[in-house]
């Protein structure tokens, strides 16, 4: 195929080779790399302040010098150029590397934090110390391995959003939604809830401690939200730590419908979401590599919904496990509180198969499966459960198996740790169960959709290639049909990317929104009639 | 069962396949010498530039022909004999069939300039063609320079190709304004200054006069017609347009000119050959068209149709509006209608064009003289919504209306600069006309009452 040099030479042909400030830029990030590495293997640094802010000025200027070389003296426009040659983005041995680090980072992170210098009771010690300055500037604690993480998430959102925001200056669309992310995760994500924690134990809270809370995640994302220590404390503060209490539960239940049917998933996927900023902004150079195929199609729609399954029933199991019988305490009890999910998870499905189904065809009968299994287990919860324990296990094994492989493993480990191998988006689409929730959503109740451009498609396959979600964007397009994928994010770049200006994401009306039938413009009308008739 | 056999299995090919697949159980054959696969030939430039995969310009994977039931066969026809109904294989045995549909595209035009055979030297069009271009201009340190001589759509493609790899390049443009045969004056200065932008070294007026050998058969510079100069090369892009691949046909009783002669129905001179694609010419032109139309829509339409005649449904190839589209280089190009440069504009076409003071965004409406009927258009740097520039045309709209609705057929992606004010400003001063632009309403482009 291709000859191109493929050779591991940063100085490469172009368009793989990097200038000299290019070559510059990357040695200041990795000094700032190196300083928490060296932080990480316990060298103590005098002056914490003054290092922390060498270390993540440095990671940051350097990602952006390298950035403005790389962009700012070409015409704006569409910058793929070398995509597939170069090893980082092209599973080379560069990506290998990247994703081997990455994931060991993660491994450390979520299951060895005292390598990173936690230490239970006591002063921090390694990287973790490093960060205790600024995490006392914020909420006055010393900082734990998710203040460190959270500062660098942050760092790495702030700094490669603005790559992204120069990389798609022509693209107004893709500068605003990068720019809300870089908002929600600096703000919602890591200053909002820091702050918050200032007010723990004031009178403000009537004394009580709030969990930390990032407003912008939501249950099942945030699929500890509804445990029984988080509610004591919400209980705990007050009016405010009511109505965040009471703002968790809308944000699923009221919030997110209205605004999904109104814009498509996208308002959160890729506008909000901390997960779908990462993937936007860092992970953007790794779009590409998402499996297209129509066999990861069927692994995902599995996989991702009986995630969806799996997270109903712990929660539910969870919630159920704290709650009493007796209905002269508490109004909730655990047989009134299974009866209500059972309600409520029967009028979706009946809603969806009652005014859906032609929509759903084959997929109903999964839906079905689905349904039933939880159903079931609600019954078993209720006849087979004593205190504490729920079915068989106890309520804590299932959120603990649910945290493990869900929350650390799926999320972090594989979501992150491999967006140079398998994309940026393997968490989202195979994993997220918000996603699934969101995209269901989509699917069948929403305005949503992308506009197909009548007879355009030239079947290029730029669209398909550079979908992160693995949605082959062109099967739709080359017919005429609009795509309404329960999967898309409504990031834009299949639009962006299209050199025959075919796909407009936009909302409309639901009439004719999914049209499976082939609408090429350009022929006779009387041949569509024919090439339609079934 | 019925043996349908198609020879090429480009988009013409197979969309008449799939569609005769969708429509019946007929025997298919897909024959093609160039590829197992079916890709998109659109694409091949990004594979150039790194942008894509050879494999992600193929649209369907490789178990849909099996599961379509859809044969694949990788051969070479050199003759079909008509009367026994048999194509002759090169290396390999004749394949017999019931109906047979030509569909073997075009290739690069070649005007009998000296050396044009030499190594380095091509078009753009086939798969060889991007495995060639790898192996003569793989960078800059083996193609110092290249030459490209033709200026039209796949010699700025091959343009983009080689300067995204750094490569200098010349770009031999034989009229005085790039592809001003079909591009009004004022889009063609602008698609001029582009060229520029993008460091690519433009000669307008200016002809290939010889391709010379370095002694090994290679090309080692080309003369210019006009100034006699000798411009050093290691690759030499010949992109002046395209001709029907016919040669194999030349010993049949097949009637061709340019291309294969074809009815309305697409049917040859003979009785179950159909042509298709690139290669067909109709006898009697269509509307403005062209006889030859080598153009990617086109070929996916009549595949579409010649499929419902060979079931049983004898369908006239009917294109609706003329409509295209291109990038040249940063800037998008779509046309709706038509919309003609100098050369053979009718004498009833009066044009309208706009232009953005500093960005490279521009557009032209052309309309009758007299009734003001709108005719066509061609936009850059704006997207435009197929649908309802169909419709309009339909509807024969008036060019007033048309630039008052003008926002109803934008189809740039959401928070776009929007250009409809400034555009009927221009309008109104150049033909002293009092119109407002209305705002985009989401009923009348959906249709709903």
């Amino acid at each position: 195929m291709s000859n191109y040099d493929r050779s591991m030479a940063l100085t490469g042909q172009p368009p793989v080779s990097l200038s000299t400030n290019q070559k510059l830029a990357t040695l200041v990030g990795m000094f700032g790399l190196a300083v928490l590495l060296l932080a990480a293997f316990n060298i103590n640094f005098p002056n914490k302040t003054l290092w922390l802010t060498i270390a993540l000025s440095s990671i940051f200027s350097g990602t952006i010098w390298f950035a403005w070389d790389a962009y700012l003296d070409k015409a704006p426009g569409i910058k793929n150029d070398g995509v597939w040659f170069k090893s980082i983005s092209s599973r080379g041995l560069w990506g290998w590397v990247a994703g081997i680090a990455l994931t060991g980072f993660y491994i450390v992170l979520y299951f060895f934090p005292e390598y990173l210098g936690l230490v239970k009771d006591g002063d921090n010690k390694g990287v973790i110390a490093l960060f205790d300055p600024l995490s006392k500037a914020l909420s006055g604690n010393p900082a734990s391995q998710w203040f460190v993480y959270g500062t660098l998430y942050t760092v790495a959102i702030l700094a490669f959003g603005i790559k992204f925001l120069w990389k798609y200056r022509h693209n107004k669309y893709e500068r605003i939604r990068t720019m809300s992310v870089m908002f929600f995760q600096t703000a919602f994500a890591f200053i909002i809830p820091e702050l918050m924690a200032r007010l723990n134990g004031s009178s403000v809270l009537n004394g009580g401690s709030l969990p930390y809370y990032d407003l912008k995640n939501i249950w099942p994302l945030n699929y500890y939200n509804f445990e029984g220590y988080r509610i004591k404390s919400f209980v705990s503060s007050g009016d405010i730590g009511l109505a965040l209490l009471l703002f968790g539960i809308a944000s699923i239940f009221i919030i997110t419908p209205i605004l999904t049917y109104r814009f498509g998933k996208r308002w959160y996927c890729s506008w909000v979401c901390g997960c779908g900023g990462l993937a936007e902004t860092v992970g953007d150079p790794f779009r590409q590599l998402s499996d297209k195929s129509q066999f990861a199609w069927k692994v995902e729609r599995w996989v991702v919904h009986s995630v969806v399954v799996f997270v109903t029933l712990m929660t539910t199991a969870v919630i159920y496990s704290y709650l009493g019988n007796d209905t002269s305490k508490y109004w909730l009890t655990k047989p009134s509180f299974l009866i209500g999910v059972a309600t409520l998870l029967t009028a979706v499905f009946v809603w969806a198969m009652v005014f859906k189904r032609n929509q759903l065809q084959k997929d109903a009968k999964y839906g079905a499966v689905g349904y039933f299994v939880i159903i079931m287990s609600l019954v078993a919860f209720h006849f087979l459960s004593g205190e504490g324990q729920v079915f068989l296990f106890k309520s804590e094994t299932l959120r603990k198996t649910y945290s493990f492989l869900i929350g650390s493993i799926f999320s972090g480990v594989i979501g992150t740790g491999f967006y140079p191998i398998f994309g940026n988006r393997v968490w989202c689409r195979f994993g997220c169960p918000m996603a699934a929730i969101l995209g269901f959503q989509q699917r069948l109740f929403s305005k949503f959709r992308i506009t197909t451009n009548g007879g355009q498609c030239i079947s290029c396959g730029n669209c398909s290639t550079y979908c992160e979600m693995g949605i082959d964007v062109r099967a739709y397009a080359q017919k005429g049909e609009n795509i309404v994928r329960s999967s898309c994010v409504g990031c834009g770049i299949c639009s962006a990317v299209c050199p025959r200006g075919v796909l407009k994401l936009e909302n409309g009306p639901l009439e004719g929104r999914i049209d499976s039938n082939q609408v090429l413009l350009g022929n006779d009308v009387d041949l569509m009639k024919l090439v339609n008739q079934k | 069962m019925e043996h349908v056999v198609i020879i090429g299995n480009g988009i013409a090919g197979v969309s008449a396949a799939r569609h005769i697949r969708k429509l019946s159980d007929k025997r298919i054959t897909l024959i093609s010498a160039e590829t197992d696969y079916f890709f998109s030939r659109t694409a091949l430039m990004y594979v150039y530039m790194g942008h894509m995969k050879f494999e992600h310009t193929q649209p369907y994977e490789n178990w849909f022909w099996k599961k379509n039931n859809i044969n694949l066969l990788n051969a070479f026809v050199t003759n079909v004999d008509v009367e026994n109904k048999i194509l002759k294989i090169a290396n390999s045995t004749d394949v017999s069939y019931d109906k047979l549909i030509i569909a073997t595209g075009s290739k690069p035009n070649k005007f009998g300039w000296p050396g044009q055979d030499l190594k380095g030297v091509q078009g753009l069009y086939s798969k060889q063609d991007l495995d060639n271009l790898e192996e003569y201009a793989p960078n800059k340190e083996v193609c110092k320079r290249a030459v490209i001589v033709g200026g039209g759509l796949i010699g700025i493609e091959l343009a983009e190709m080689l300067r995204s790899r750094d490569i200098p390049v010349t770009f031999l443009v034989r009229e005085s304004s790039f592809w001003n045969g079909v591009l009004p004056d004022g889009e063609s200065t602008m698609i001029n200054e582009h060229i520029l932008e993008h460091h690519i070294d433009l000669r307008l007026s200016t002809n290939l006069k010889a391709i010379i050998d370095d002694g090994n058969g290679k090309v080692k510079s080309i003369l210019i017609e006009e100034t006699g100069e000798e411009l050093p090369c290691d690759f030499v892009g010949l992109t002046a347009g395209v001709t029907p691949n016919i040669n194999f046909l030349e010993d049949s009783t097949i009637e061709t000119g340019k291309g294969v002669k074809v009815n309305r129905l697409l049917e040859t001179s003979c009785n179950d050959i159909y042509a298709i694609g690139d290669c067909a010419e109709q006898r009697q032109p269509i509307g403005n068209r062209r006889p030859v139309e080598a153009v990617w829509y086109t070929g996916r339409m009549m595949g579409e149709t010649v499929a419902q005649t060979i079931c049983g449904n004898p369908t006239e190839y009917k294109p609706g509006h003329w409509f295209n589209s291109a990038k040249f280089l940063d800037i998008e190009y779509q046309t709706y209608g038509w919309v003609f440069g100098k050369k053979g504009r009718p004498e009833y076409e009066a044009q309208f064009h706009w232009r953005h003071p500093n960005e490279k965004v521009c557009i032209t409406l052309s309309f009758h003289k007299e009734s003001r009927q709108f005719l066509g258009i061609n936009t850059f740097g704006i997207r435009m919504r197929h649908e309802i520039f169909d419709r309009w045309l339909t509807q024969s709209k008036d060019v007033d209306y048309v630039l008052s609705h003008l926002a109803d057929a934008n189809f740039d992606p959401e928070f776009y600069k929007k250009y409809e004010t400034s555009i009927v400003a221009k309008y109104n001063s150049d033909f002293q006309k009092n119109l407002k632009s209305r705002k985009k309403s989401i009923k009348r482009i959906f249709q709903f009452n």
